[in-house]
């Protein structure tokens, strides 16, 4: 064989793979590219194991009063099922120490627990309320859940410049759980690292209810990004709630013991 | 090298025992109480309405990722009118200690078991502070040692009470008594260790998907007296038996509704019995397009002993709603009727909060007794219908 022929070969060989592999990424819906983007961002964010941040959360009436609470987050990583998360209340004052612990599941209700100070006691409650507001905030217990893959149906909608000059997949995704108050939410993700930059809330009506603005996305321990301020807007009522983030701390040692309702009193 | 070794782990060890001293997280609350009784008081020696101030400073230290907590909380009361009522107790004076699969506690803490709400059945642990409020609420530290197997969703205790603490009862102008005032300076023991006495206590619980369930027993004093009338016929003094008691309490959590059971078997030297509450709480969430949830709850209650029971809730039923609206203020109302099927005898109760500004928070309770039965338990308290309104400075 001459080596005119073998150059030939080789070079229909090679034009015929690029077009399989156009015609592959072709072939990809718009679903399962949305499905592909939530995956990877789920994937960047494992091994965590457990982190300890700090929450302030301002909320804002339409008048401008201001409130504060001022709130723990310790979160177990699951392996093979949900997070689990304790949120520790320091303010307002009358609530201090009430302590709530959340095991997340996809798509059954999570279980949830709450531990009441005065009385010691703790108590089970039902968890079907995702859409009610945290402690009167703008956030709804839905939204500050531990974000499984399974919890939406995701589809792709398009790529465009976003916030600090990165470029974002849009994201569209329906909620697969029951008693959301949402239709849908618009997520913004950034192309390199899978950082989650804004979110539109529809409600159940379909209309623009919120929309959350994530910054100052610090990278922990090498691996994982998480934004210091947390901005939700309610469009509808004018109120806002924004969260501040500090003392992010990964892989501090905790165990599924720290995140037993019997030790919820300590 | 050795001195040096032995320097630093002295260091350490007077690190770690002093460090319980520097309590880094001091708040509490200072509270102002007013009572409004709407009928004239039915004992002789009582009075009417009146104020009340109390202070709970809590210290607290927690160390090593939480897994050594130390715990400070004195309360003191005092009372315009009711000398009883001026009192003061160590809430809680404790140390706890994680590590692994155990957790150990040791000194004055408070426990609490159950599901139910409109009553307490099968939590037995910490003495009723009643002086403060009938509805149970309002305990008594105790002094314990506690060892617990913590496991996957449950868990495994052993409780040690070395010291026993009295019931506290309102004085001879207190309001909420019996006629004759219970005369705690006359109290006697079944046991000779008299307050010694050292009981013992075991838990179980564990949570198995929507069902949560606990199994205690329990072997000592009971917290609960009989009340002797005194030779004289002028008081009533307190008699602690031995009992032993065995309880249940489970719930089903659904997606709306909660399942509730507290059972209790209780034995002692002259009787036996069993007593139980159940029921239900169902919450509507969003009502009216708004943000508030709405709970509806129904428990029955049931004593063995019927006419007998030295509890008024022995064939009674509880019907309740619960509202909370979520806003900011965390603004709550949960109003409620025990009726007794066998007289119809009724207790009404409102109970609503509501937090002012940051740090204040603003108390509401009524308590209206209607149709009360002349054999009715809650005889005594007939002329006792009242509205209290509670400041609550927090810190």
């Amino acid at each position: 064989m001459n080596n005119t022929l073998k150059k030939c070969i080789k070079y229909s060989i090679a034009s015929i793979s690029i077009s399989l592999l156009a015609i592959n990424a072709y072939a990809e819906t718009a679903q399962e590219k949305g499905l592909r983007i939530a995956k990877e961002a789920d994937a960047r964010d494992a091994g965590f194991d457990d982190f300890t941040a700090h929450m302030q959360m301002l909320l804002r009436n339409r008048t401008g009063q201001k409130s504060v609470r001022q709130i723990e987050i310790k979160t177990l990583e699951g392996k093979g099922e949900g997070d689990k998360t304790m949120s520790i209340f320091n303010s307002p004052a009358d609530i201090k120490n009430t302590r709530m612990l959340t095991f997340s599941h996809g798509l059954k209700p999570d279980d949830q627990w709450l531990y009441l100070p005065a009385l010691k006691r703790v108590k089970r409650i039902a968890s079907r309320n995702k859409s009610g507001p945290f402690m009167g905030s703008e956030f709804a217990f839905e939204d500050l859940g531990s974000q499984e893959v399974e919890k939406y149906h995701h589809t792709f909608l398009r790529e465009e410049p976003c916030a600090n000059n990165w470029t974002c997949y849009v994201i569209q995704r329906t909620p697969a759980y029951q008693y959301s108050g949402y239709t849908k939410q618009i997520v913004w993700v950034d192309k390199q690292e899978y950082r989650p930059v804004k979110i539109d809330f529809y409600d159940r009506k379909d209309a623009h209810l919120k929309t959350l603005t994530s910054s100052g996305y610090r990278e922990y321990i090498g691996r994982y990004w998480r934004p210091s301020t947390m901005q939700m807007q309610n469009h509808q009522t004018g109120k806002s709630t924004t969260l501040q983030w500090t003392d992010y701390r990964f892989k501090t040692g905790l165990t599924a013991r720290d995140f037993n309702k019997n030790t919820l009193k300590r | 090298m050795k001195k040096i070794n032995a320097k630093w782990t002295f260091f350490y060890a007077t690190f770690i025992a002093l460090s319980p001293a520097y309590a880094n997280d001091i708040s509490g609350n200072i509270s102002l109480e007013g009572r409004y009784f709407s009928q004239d008081a039915l004992h002789t020696g009582q009075e009417d309405g009146g104020f009340s101030l109390s202070l709970q400073p809590e210290f607290r230290h927690r160390w090593d990722n939480d897994h050594k907590a130390f715990t400070f909380i004195p309360f003191y009361r005092w009372d315009d009118k009711d000398k009883e009522r001026t009192h003061g107790d160590i809430r809680q004076l404790d140390l706890t200690v994680a590590k692994g699969d155990w957790e150990f506690q040791a000194g004055i803490s408070k426990v609490f078991w159950g599901v139910a709400e409109s009553q307490h059945l099968v939590d037995i642990i910490n003495q009723n502070d009643s002086i403060e409020n009938l509805d149970g609420e309002d305990k008594l530290g105790q002094p314990m040692l506690r060892a617990s197997r913590i496991m996957d969703n449950g868990s495994l205790s052993l409780y040690i009470l070395p010291y026993f603490r009295e019931r506290t009862f309102a004085g001879v102008k207190g309001r909420l008594r019996t006629p004759l005032v219970v005369d705690t300076d006359q109290t006697t023991y079944e046991s000779n260790n008299e307050e010694e006495h050292v009981d013992y206590a075991l838990r179980w619980n564990q949570t198995f998907d929507a069902i949560d369930i606990g199994l205690s027993w329990v072997d000592g004093t009971s917290r609960e007296p009989e009340l002797r009338v005194n030779n004289t016929s002028t008081a009533l003094n307190p008699h602690y038996a031995q009992i032993q008691q065995v309880g249940l309490d489970l719930q089903y959590t659904g997606e709306a509704w909660l399942w509730k059971l507290e059972a209790i078997r209780r034995e002692s030297n002259t009787t036996g019995y069993n007593a139980a509450v159940g029921g239900f709480e169902y919450t509507l969430s969003g009502v009216a397009e708004s943000a508030a949830d709405l709970g509806l709850l129904a428990e029955y209650h049931v004593d063995s002993r019927d006419e007998q029971a030295t509890s008024p809730l022995q064939n009674d039923i509880f019907l309740g709603t619960r509202l909370a609206l979520n806003d900011t203020q965390s603004s709550e109302l949960l109003a409620g009727a025990m009726v007794d099927i066998d007289n119809q005898s009724k207790s009404l109760r409102l109970e609503a909060s509501r937090r002012l500004g940051d740090n204040i928070k603003i108390n509401l309770e009524a308590q209206i007794f209607m149709d009360i039965d002349s054999n009715d338990l809650l005889n005594a308290l007939r002329h006792d219908d009242y509205l209290l309104v509670e400041f609550q400075r927090f810190f």
